[in-house]
Formats: structure tokens, sequence, C-alpha cells
């Protein structure tokens, strides 16, 4: 399939095998855990929250190459963004994964996340892209020190 | 691999000794439309017979030849056409009792799959027979449609689940199935053959076992009944399940089959049309076996595909197919063991073709995207067997399950794919 290298581009798999900031937080205000049910992924997001600001974001768990990747990629982009600008990005990021048109001044604003935009090609897989970022959602959505809110992509 | 099943590979279709042709697959392929499908511009290898089987031509054209010419609602008119679909409808009954070999018509109830049969069974016979603090054995190895309904029937009861272990083949401890009877042990339910391991279990001893505690048990046939010649008195067994659809019928329909002793002492599972004898706002009786059990206008079409289904694997079926579906599983296992750090999970000594699988570094979610674009059709994840996946401590495996339509080409198409994922994971 000649769009196979779009989904598993060399960044991708780059973040697959050496996932960044691949570690528990044992102390993050805000944790919270992710579980694709169709395919068994399941990963927690930790976080700590300074003055509105994402002052370290960190995770752990199992997945595929896609979910692990995005992820990995999602720790990265979010350092020192405001809960505001996070939600932005995830905004534009999941309609760089859904819209029927490519949007090539979108997938340019999204800097290093744009090797997504492949996953567009298998809509099966724009749950695993997502799930780092419905787990983040809800991590940040969650009061400090309550038990680990919990989200599912079904 | 330490597999009984691999014996040096006979090309299937040949005799061991070469000689002559003695399973004409190419002539069951045919039979088959879908299996001339592209997918994604290449020839389509499915391998995920286990989910669901594919449908010959004799089964597409009995549905569609009763909706044009046949069609009319059982049971009911005085006029031809519904005679002539009443007629139609439990002649499919009496094939799903000469399929399993049953003694009797009555003893095959109409379903829409091995999953409302479970439901069935627990409901109706749980209802009765099933109390606070008994015990219902299941296995370790038991789809999610054979764990489920027994734990909503213990919520309702307070009744108890106790599980026979398996060993890392995926073979179940029979030992330890033994010491689970007790004084308060009411009912067994197992798998005949495992959807994500492909473990053939010794049902014929589990039921044994069971009858010399007096506790009647239920088996789920979903993947047995098109691999396995099904003889339900042989196994004298209490219930039996399967799904048309993965005997090449269609999607809807499935069969029941229990022990008219026991039929006759349940209640209904459902009320409506069709299963009542009379009706006034009072009091109403319910009609006999199996009518009481077929609330509503059913799935004629459902039962004519499978009465075609049936039918036609009834032709196919002999030691030829076991033959063919044998020697490809042992080709099959052992070209995949060519592809580095792939390891097969499930290695029961007696297994049929469902080779559940993982690779080293790579998630069966990538597999299965990667196969695709290869034209090859498996499954991924954890094949409704959360319990299993648990015990193997493995999050999800891909699964490639054969038919006896399949042949080396479609494995060769496997392993050319695994080839493709390892490139990409390199
Ligand atoms: C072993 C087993 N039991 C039960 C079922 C449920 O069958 P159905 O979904 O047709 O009701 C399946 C199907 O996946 C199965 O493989």
């Amino acid at each position: 399939m000649s769009d196979l290298r779009e989904l598993y581009q060399e960044v991708i798999l780059d973040h697959a095998k050496r996932p960044r900031n691949f570690r528990i937080m044992p102390d993050a205000d805000h944790q919270a855990d992710g579980h694709n049910r169709l395919c068994g992924d399941k990963l927690r997001v930790f976080l700590k929250v300074r003055d509105g600001k994402v002052d370290a974001v960190s995770f752990h768990g199992e997945g595929c190459a896609i979910s692990k990747a995005s992820a990995s990629l999602m720790t990265e982009t979010l350092a020192g963004k405001t809960v505001a600008e996070a939600q932005d990005i995830f905004e534009r990021f999941h309609a760089l994964l859904t819209s029927p048109v490519e949007d090539d001044g979108a997938a340019e604003s999204l800097g290093k996340l744009a090797v997504f935009a492949g996953v567009r090609e298998f809509p099966v897989r724009v749950k695993c892209a997502t799930l780092a970022w419905h787990t983040l959602q809800a991590a940040m959505a969650q009061r400090p020190d309550a038990p680990a809110a919990a989200v599912s992509t079904e | 691999m330490s597999m009984a099943t691999a014996k040096p590979p006979a090309v299937a279709g040949t005799r061991p000794d070469g000689a002559r042709p003695v399973f004409n697959g190419e002539k069951i392929r045919a039979d088959f439309p879908i299996l001339t499908t592209l997918c994604h511009g290449k020839r389509l290898a499915y391998l995920d017979n286990a989910a669901t089987s594919q449908k010959p031509r004799c089964v597409i054209d009995a549905v569609t030849r009763y909706y044009q010419s046949q069609n009319a609602n059982i049971h009911r008119g005085v006029y031809s056409l519904s005679e002539e679909a009443t007629g139609a409808y439990e002649a499919g009954r009496e094939a799903a009792r000469r399929f399993l070999h049953a003694r009797d018509a009555r003893e095959i109830i109409f379903v829409r799959g091995t999953t409302e049969a479970i439901n069935l069974v627990a409901s109706a016979y749980g209802q009765r027979n099933i109390a606070a603090g008994d015990d219902i054995i299941l296995s370790a190895m038991e789809h999610h449609s054979n764990i489920v309904p027994w734990q909503l029937l213990c919520e309702r009861t307070g009744a108890h689940l106790r599980v026979i272990p398996m060993n890392d083949r995926g073979e179940l401890c029979m030992d330890a199935y033994e010491k689970l009877f007790g004084p308060r042990t009411r009912f067994v339910s197992v798998v005949h053959v495992s959807n994500s391991l492909g473990t053939v279990n010794p049902v014929k001893e589990i039921v044994r076992i069971a009858h010399s505690h007096g506790v009647p048990v239920m088996l789920d046939g979903a993947q047995a009944a098109w691999h396995l010649p099904i003889n339900v008195q042989e196994l004298d067994c209490d219930f039996y399940a399967f799904s048309g659809h993965k005997t090449c019928g269609p999607t809807g329909i499935g069969v029941l089959y229990g022990k008219l002793n026991f039929l006759e002492k349940m209640p209904p599972y459902q009320g409506g049309g069709d299963m009542i004898a009379s009706v006034t706002f009072e009091k109403t009786t319910y009609a006999d076996v199996p009518h009481r059990f077929e609330a509503g206008t059913p799935n004629i079409a459902g039962v004519i595909g499978l009465h075609a289904a049936l039918d036609y694997l009834a032709a196919v079926e002999g030691p030829e197919m076991l033959a063919h579906e044998r020697d490809l599983l042992a080709y099959a296992q052992q070209r995949m063991a060519e592809a580095p750090g792939l390891r097969i999970v499930g290695t029961a000594a007696d297994k049929i073709s469902v080779i559940s699988f993982v690779l080293e570094h790579v998630h069966p979610h990538d597999i299965g995207t990667i196969l695709d674009g290869e034209g090859v059709a498996v499954r991924t994840g954890h094949h409704c067997c959360q319990p299993v996946m648990d015990r193997l401590a493995i999050p999800a495996t891909a699964r490639a399950s054969l038919a006896f339509y399949n042949n080396q080409a479609d494995v060769d198409q496997l392993v050319a794919g695994l080839r493709r994922v390892l490139e990409v994971f390199a």
C-alpha cells in the first residue's frame, strides 16, 4: 500500500521505539487512565500544572506504535503550554486526523504533530492517535489529589 | 515450536504420498464469490474465519429466493405461501437436528446466535435452578459471551463463578476441574473450541465428570461446529450452541440444542406471539417446546440460509476436509515460524486452525494495519477473551484463523505480509 509509509513515518517509528517522557510521575497533581478497548491499548498520563501552565507531563503504559508515538510527541509539544493552548492544539490535531480534505496550513501550524496526517487514510487508527490526548483532557479536568480519572475511546 | 501437529507439511489437497488430489480446494473456492474480491488492489487472503465465515453462493441464493418468491410469515396463515414458508422454516429445524445428531427436532431452538443461546439458558434454566450460594463452573478460556450471562445470573441470584484454570499452552487443567465440584455446584458451561487459542477441549470427559456429580453441562460450539463433526448424543451434553454466521450461514441466526427433558421444565425466555397456547388477561399458557422459546416472528430467511449452509457443509465435510485443514494448519505454523521474533500463543496438543501470535516489538494492531495493506485480513485485539490475555500476560494478539476454503497461497501471502511488517519495524 502506497500510504503505509505515510502512516509509519520515521518520526513515528522513532517515538514508538524510544518514547520520550515515558515514566511514572509519582508527584503528579493530575493523572488519568486511557483505554482503547478495541486493541487493548492502556496508558496513563501524568501532569503537573503551575499557574495555568503545563509544568511537567509524562505517560506510561502499553500501546501500538501510533498511540505510543502520539503520546510521546504530545508530551514534547505540551511542555510550557497553557491549559487553553493545549486544548487548542488538540482541537487542531483532531481536525487534522478527521477532516475529509487535506489542509496543509493546518498541518504546518501543528509542527511535529503534522507527521500524523497520514492517519487520516486509516480511520480505524484515529482512536490510537487520539487516545493520549483524550486521556490528557481527562487528567486536566481532574481535581488535584482525586483518584485517577478514566476515559475510553470506545 | 513444539506443536504436536508440526509434521512435515503435506501439500494441501494431495495425499501425504503426493499421489492424487483428495480435496478439490479450487472447486470449493469457486463456491465463495467473495474470495475473488480485491482488497487494496491485491488478492484477498481472508484469514479471519473465527470471527465470521464467508458464505457460499448456495446460501446467498437460498436467502434471495426466499425473499423473491417465498416470503410470508409462518405459523399463522392458512394461505399456501405462508404454509410454504412454515414448511421451509421447520425443514431448517430438521437440518439443524441432523447436523448436531440430536434425537428429536424439538430439541432445536432457533436464536440469534451463540450469545443469545447462552443468555437463554442462563436466564430460563438459571431462574429455576440456581440460587444464592450455588456454584457455576466456567473455564479460563471462555469468550465473553460465555462469561457475562453467567455473571448477570450471579448478580441476580447470589451464585458464584468457579473457573477451570489452564496451562501456558492453553490446555485446561483437568485435575483442577474435578476439584472444583462441591455440594453446591449446579452448572458447567465450557467452550468446545477456543476462539483465541484454537484449543479443542476434552468436552466428552468434561461432561462425564460433571454428570458423575449430577451437574448438567452446556457447550459453546461457536468455533467447533464447522471444524469438527458434532454429535450431541455421543457428547451427552445437556445444551449445545452455535452461530449460523460461523458455519457458512447468515448472520442473526443460531441454534440452541437442549435435551428435551431440560427444555420441557424451563420457563419461557421472552414473551410474545408464537410462544403461547392461549392468552387472556388473567392467564397465559405457553406453547410446547421448541416454540415456547421462539417468541415473535423469527428470522425465517436466516433459518432458510442456515439450512442451505448446513447442507453445504454436510457435502464438503469429511476426512478429506479435516485432513486439508490439519495440513494447512501445520504448513501455516511452520511458515510463520520463519518470521524472527514470532511466537504462537496457544500450542495445545489438540487444536484446530486458529493461530494467535505476537511479534516481538510490534503491537498486534500495527501488524493488522500492515497486513491489511497486503490484502490479508486477520483479527487483532483480545478476541473477546480478556481473561485469556490476562492469564497469558499479553495485552492482545494477532490471529489468523483458517477455513477449508483457504489454501497455501493465502498462507504464503500472510508470510509475505509478516515480512513487510518486519521491514517497517526493522
Ligand atoms: C467461542 C465463541 N463463543 C461465542 C461467540 C459468540 O458468538 P455470536 O457473536 O455469534 O453470538 C463467539 C464468537 O465470536 C465465539 O468465538
